[in-house]
């Protein structure tokens, strides 16, 4: 942009504009920092008034978040052996002895494969459906798209219903499997509308030369299309992902020991009267981080993915 | 690249041709499709359809056993003249507004300030974004946290920027702060999703448009409200519509801030709903409630978007 432009801002608009948005999101990234910052605190600074800024830094919610601990007599907790690893001794300080672990590591490994196991899905099944509507002539195109998108429209707790009573009869509740169908299905609609902008993007002369040159159109499919839509399945995936990452609705209605995921899970860690808030900040930090790691390292992508399943209706 | 296979097969006739080279065109499109289509017909038509014909029965899933009624529209009709479902309605109408209007107008006036290029908008963006990649139910449980009465970090912020003692209100509490708290959340969350789309708006009007204007010797208040405000419209309109569709279903993060209390406050209808399906087992009577917010979110976002469609052709 030349220096004369008309349409560049002014100096002084640009510092006023700069300040007013540092200042908001100073202000949006408190309560993020507040959830790290409560993770690292013991229980007695997490709850102190007026809220502690500097404070001595504990690993108590950390090794609250990942073990289950009781208080024993007061005769017996003397008679006990010194601690032996620094977690043992942070229980000990609160007084309490470890009595196993939690279910924290389980959970967590459930969002890994269900999120993932869903994501592949979506996008295995989305890039192959999103290819068929770019290229071919599908008959009643327009309307099964729209019917694709309108899926999003049902509210969760209204399809969780039916999906509750069929997952009753086949077996399929509380499964990873399950769970993995059922995000596929919600994220599957986004999938097939963001890959088919990124697919339209490509122009169709690369296929034609390939088949012309004697690749099958499947051989064009794989060896030409793909390499070239991998930016945008990236970010598609991206998004599935997230999604199944945070979803707590279907999670907490469909599963309860076995597949069930992290999110319904932090919120019911308790400590003694009440929640536990350094082990639920750490489980919150430790589910969130990786988020938002994701999101300030692939940002270029991801903001693009945002206004572009907007923008394009 | 020459090999037998494609040398045969460019010497015999097209459909011979094709067997040989691979499937037609049209198998491989039905190929691609189905499988998305079948898994949506599954897990989402199929369900719908169950809800439909389990919204004309007694039916209740904690008690297979029992006989099953048809009991015709009864759920519907009283449904339709309960008050408590219309102060839920209502409640959900003050979310759904007050949400909608903070965030059109925080996420406009953010792009707008962003719009100005000034160095790092690209990194602050991405920082501003991060509310809402996180997980609702995670982040409203956190935000409890921060509304504790008395010890709470807002109810400190209130105190030290206002001077309201902190222990005189409670945000979650009783005393009618709770439905502005979880407005407020809300906010927080989603004014970035406006807020890039209101970005992709402005950035999508040319500069020569301003030019034009520059040298027609409009005002900057004038170019704003002719050129600026217009051409945004249907990204701002959009994004209204993801976001009024997204808050009507709105569920996870306020189930875990107040759980629809104090009281029957925050009882959204989404909460209401999913009480009644999975605490109190009315199965009939709640796929009836579903199919009728269903019909109202279709109806109204088809509306709309017959609105939003008249001020694109514009």
């Amino acid at each position: 942009m030349s220096a004369w432009s008309v349409t560049e801002p002014s100096r002084a608009s640009k510092w006023v504009a700069g300040l007013l948005v540092v200042l908001y999101t100073c202000i949006t990234l408190l309560p993020l920092v507040w959830i790290i910052s409560t993770s690292f605190k013991s229980g007695p600074d997490s709850i102190s008034y007026p809220p502690k800024i500097l404070f001595q830094p504990s690993l108590e919610g950390y090794v609250n978040l990942f073990t289950t601990r009781t208080r024993i007599a007061a005769e017996d907790f003397a008679a006990l052996p010194p601690p032996e690893t620094w977690y043992d001794r942070i229980v000990r300080d609160q007084g309490m002895v470890i009595a196993g672990q939690s279910r924290f590591g389980e959970r967590f490994l459930n969002s890994v494969i269900i999120g993932f196991g869903s994501t592949f899905l979506s996008i295995f099944l989305g890039t192959l459906a999103a290819y068929a509507f770019s290229r071919f002539k599908v008959p009643l195109k327009d309307d099964l798209l729209f019917f694709i998108l309108s899926t999003r429209m049902m509210p969760p707790i209204a399809v969780a219903i039916p999906i509750y009573l069929m997952y009753r009869e086949l077996g399929l509740s509380d499964t990873h499997l399950g769970m993995i169908l059922l995000y596929t299905a919600v994220n599957i609609s986004l999938a097939v509308w963001l890959l088919k902008g990124f697919i339209d993007e490509i122009p169709r002369e690369y296929e034609e030369a390939a088949l012309i040159d004697g690749y099958t159109r499947f051989q064009a499919f794989r060896k030409v299309v793909l390499p070239q839509a991998a930016t945008g399945i990236a970010s598609t995936a991206i998004f599935c992902l997230i999604f199944a990452w945070n979803e707590y609705a279907f999670a907490v209605l469909l599963t309860s020991g076995n597949a069930q995921t992290a999110p319904p899970f932090i919120p019911t860690i308790i400590g003694v009267g009440g929640q536990d808030w350094p082990a639920v900040a750490a489980g919150a930090t430790l589910f969130l981080l990786p988020v938002m790691i994701f999101t300030i390292l692939l940002r270029k992508h991801l903001l693009r993915g945002i206004t572009f399943g907007a923008v394009r209706k | 690249m020459p090999n037998p296979l494609e040398a045969a097969a460019r010497a015999t006739p097209a459909p011979l041709a094709r067997r040989v080279r691979g499937l037609s065109d049209r198998a491989i499109a039905w190929i691609f499709v189905a499988p998305t289509i079948l898994l949506l017909l599954a897990i989402n038509i199929f369900p719908l359809i169950w809800t439909v014909r389990l919204s004309f029965t007694n039916y209740a899933a904690n008690r297979p056993n029992r006989e099953v009624e048809w009991v015709g529209l009864r759920n519907y009709s009283r449904i339709l003249t309960d008050d408590g479902i219309w102060a839920n309605m209502q409640t959900t109408a003050h979310f759904l507004v007050w949400t909608i209007l903070l965030q059109v107008v925080l996420g406009f006036t953010l792009a707008w300030l962003i719009n100005r290029k000034f160095r790092g908008n690209d990194l602050l963006t991405t920082l501003i974004v991060l509310p809402m990649m996180l997980s609702p139910a995670v982040v409203g449980n956190f935000w409890t946290f921060l509304y504790q009465p008395q010890i709470g970090l807002v109810n400190y912020a209130v105190e030290l920027v206002t001077g309201i003692p902190a222990s005189s209100f409670s945000m979650l509490g009783p005393g009618g702060l709770a439905k502005w708290s979880i407005i407020i959340v809300d906010t927080w969350m989603w004014t970035p999703f406006v807020m890039l789309i209101c970005l992709a708006g402005l950035r999508s009007i040319p500069d020569y448009i301003y030019e034009a204007a520059e040298v027609d010797r409009a005002s900057k208040w004038r170019q704003f409200w002719t050129i600026t405000v217009p051409m945004v419209l249907p990204f701002l309109m959009l994004a209204v519509l993801f976001r009024g569709i997204e808050n009507f279903k709105m569920f996870d993060m306020v189930v875990l801030l107040t759980g629809g209390g104090p009281g029957n406050e925050t009882l959204l209808a989404s909460i209401d709903l999913k009480r009644e399906a999975f605490e109190k087992w009315r199965t009939g009577y709640s796929s009836a409630y579903a199919i009728i917010l269903f019909v109202t979110v279709f109806g109204l976002a088809s509306i709309y978007v017959k609105a939003l469609n008249k001020v694109k052709e514009r």
